[in-house]
C-alpha cells in the first residue's frame, strides 16, 4: 500500500508501471481507442458524402419536385415509404429505426448498471431487450434497403439515358446522381455490419452470463466492453440520421 | 451513473434507484429531441437554419450518448483527452473537404 501510494504520487510513477493511469482496465482503454479510429473511418464516409452532394448542384425549392439526375435528391422525397403503409410518410421509417435504436442503447447501459450489482437475473433480462433491439433494426434496414432497390412506381418512371430504370443498383438509379444509391449501399451497409458484429457480441455476452462465465469471474466488466461498442452504434446511427437523413 | 465499490447495501440501493432514474432522463432526452429534429424538418424555415439546428442538436444527442450512456463524463481527465481531441481532425477534414467541393462544382457547374 505505502509503495502503491508513492508511485501514484509522482508523475513518473503514474506510467511507470503497476498502476493504471487511466484509471481504467487494458480492455476498456483497448475498446475506447478502437472506437476512437472507427469514429475517425465512419468520419470520412459522411464528410465524403458531404464532399459529393456540395460538388453537385442542389434542387430549387421553388419547383415541384421530381427525381432527376441533374441534382442532388432530398432525402425526405427518397425516403417517403414505411411497411403496411401506403400514404406518403416521409422520414416516418427512419424516425421510428432511430427509436429502436436509441432504446437498445438505454437497455444496454441498463444491462451494465445491472453488472455493477453483479445480478445476473437484471443483466440476462436487459441484454435479451438489448438482443431483440439490435435484430428488430436490422430487420427495418432489410426493408428500407429491398424498398431502395427494387423503387417506387410505376406511376413515377424514371428517364435514364431513354430507358426507364426504377430503384437502385450502384452504377444508376431512380433517384438521382449514381453516387447518391452508392453512398447510401456504403455508409448505411458500413453501420449494419457494425449493428450485425453488435449483435453478435451480445449473443455471446448473454450466452456467457446465462453460464454463470461473468459470476465465476467475479466481474461483469465484459458486459461493459461490449456495452461501449454497443452504444458507439448507436452514436453512428445518430450522425448517419442528421446528415444522411435529415440534411 | 456513478459505480457501487465500497458502499453498503442500503446506499447501494439507494444509488440503484438514483442511476436507474438518470438512465432514463436522458433517454427521455434523446427522444425528444428526435422529437424536435422531426417536427423541424416539415417546418418551412430556410434550408441553411434548419441544417444548422440539425447539426446543433446532433451534438447535443452525441453530447448525453457519449458522457452519460459510455459513461466518458465520469472517467479521469486524460481519458476524456485523449478521446475527444483526436476529433478535432474531423473538423479540419470537413473544413478541408467542403473547400474542395465548392472548387469541384465550380469547374463542373460554375
Amino acid at each position: 500500500m505505502a509503495t502503491n501510494s508513492i508511485a501514484t504520487n509522482s508523475k513518473r510513477g503514474i506510467w511507470g508501471g503497476g498502476v493504471e493511469p487511466m484509471k481504467a482496465s487494458y480492455g476498456k482503454l483497448m475498446m475506447w481507442f478502437f472506437l476512437v479510429s472507427d469514429a475517425l473511418t465512419f468520419s470520412a464516409f459522411l464528410t465524403a458524402y458531404g464532399t459529393v452532394r456540395f460538388a453537385y448542384p442542389s434542387f430549387d425549392y421553388s419547383q415541384a419536385y421530381k427525381f432527376s439526375t441533374e441534382y442532388w435528391p432530398i432525402p425526405e422525397k427518397v425516403f417517403a415509404a414505411a411497411p403496411f403503409i401506403t400514404v406518403e410518410a416521409p422520414l416516418v421509417f427512419v424516425g421510428i429505426m432511430t427509436f429502436i435504436l436509441i432504446l437498445s442503447s438505454v437497455t444496454m447501459v441498463l444491462a451494465v448498471e445491472a453488472g455493477h450489482r453483479g445480478s445476473r437475473v437484471e443483466v440476462e433480462k436487459w441484454m435479451l431487450w438489448t438482443i431483440l433491439g439490435g435484430l428488430a433494426f436490422l430487420g427495418c434496414q432489410a426493408w428500407e434497403w429491398s424498398h431502395f432497390i427494387s423503387g417506387t412506381g410505376p406511376d413515377s418512371p424514371y428517364l435514364q439515358k431513354g430507358v426507364t430504370y426504377l430503384g437502385a443498383s450502384l452504377t444508376q438509379n431512380q433517384y438521382g446522381p449514381p453516387a447518391f444509391a452508392d453512398f447510401f449501399f456504403f455508409i448505411t451497409g458500413f453501420h449494419g455490419t457494425h449493428v450485425l458484429s453488435g449483435v453478435a457480441l451480445n449473443v455471446l455476452i448473454f450466452y456467457n452470463t446465462v453460464m454463470g462465465v461473468y459470476d465465476r469471474r467475479g466481474h461483469y466488466e465484459m458486459v461493459e466492453k461490449v456495452g461501449l461498442y454497443w452504444h458507439f452504434v448507436d452514436l453512428v446511427w445518430v450522425f448517419v440520421f442528421t446528415f444522411f437523413y435529415l440534411v | 451513473m456513478a459505480y457501487y465499490e465500497g458502499l453498503s447495501p442500503e446506499q447501494i440501493e439507494a444509488q440503484k434507484s438514483a442511476n436507474i432514474r438518470w438512465i432514463w432522463i436522458v433517454a427521455g432526452i434523446l427522444a425528444v429531441i428526435t422529437l424536435i429534429e422531426f417536427a423541424i424538418a416539415f417546418t418551412d424555415l430556410p434550408r441553411m437554419l434548419k441544417n444548422i439546428a440539425f447539426i446543433i442538436l446532433t451534438i447535443v444527442k452525441a453530447f448525453y450518448i457519449v458522457a452519460h450512456f459510455m459513461h466518458l463524463k465520469h472517467e479521469v481527465k486524460i481519458l476524456i483527452y485523449a478521446v475527444i481531441l483526436p476529433m478535432a481532425f474531423i473538423v479540419w477534414l470537413i473544413v478541408a473537404l467542403l473547400k474542395e467541393a465548392d472548387t469541384i462544382f465550380n469547374v463542373l457547374f460554375g
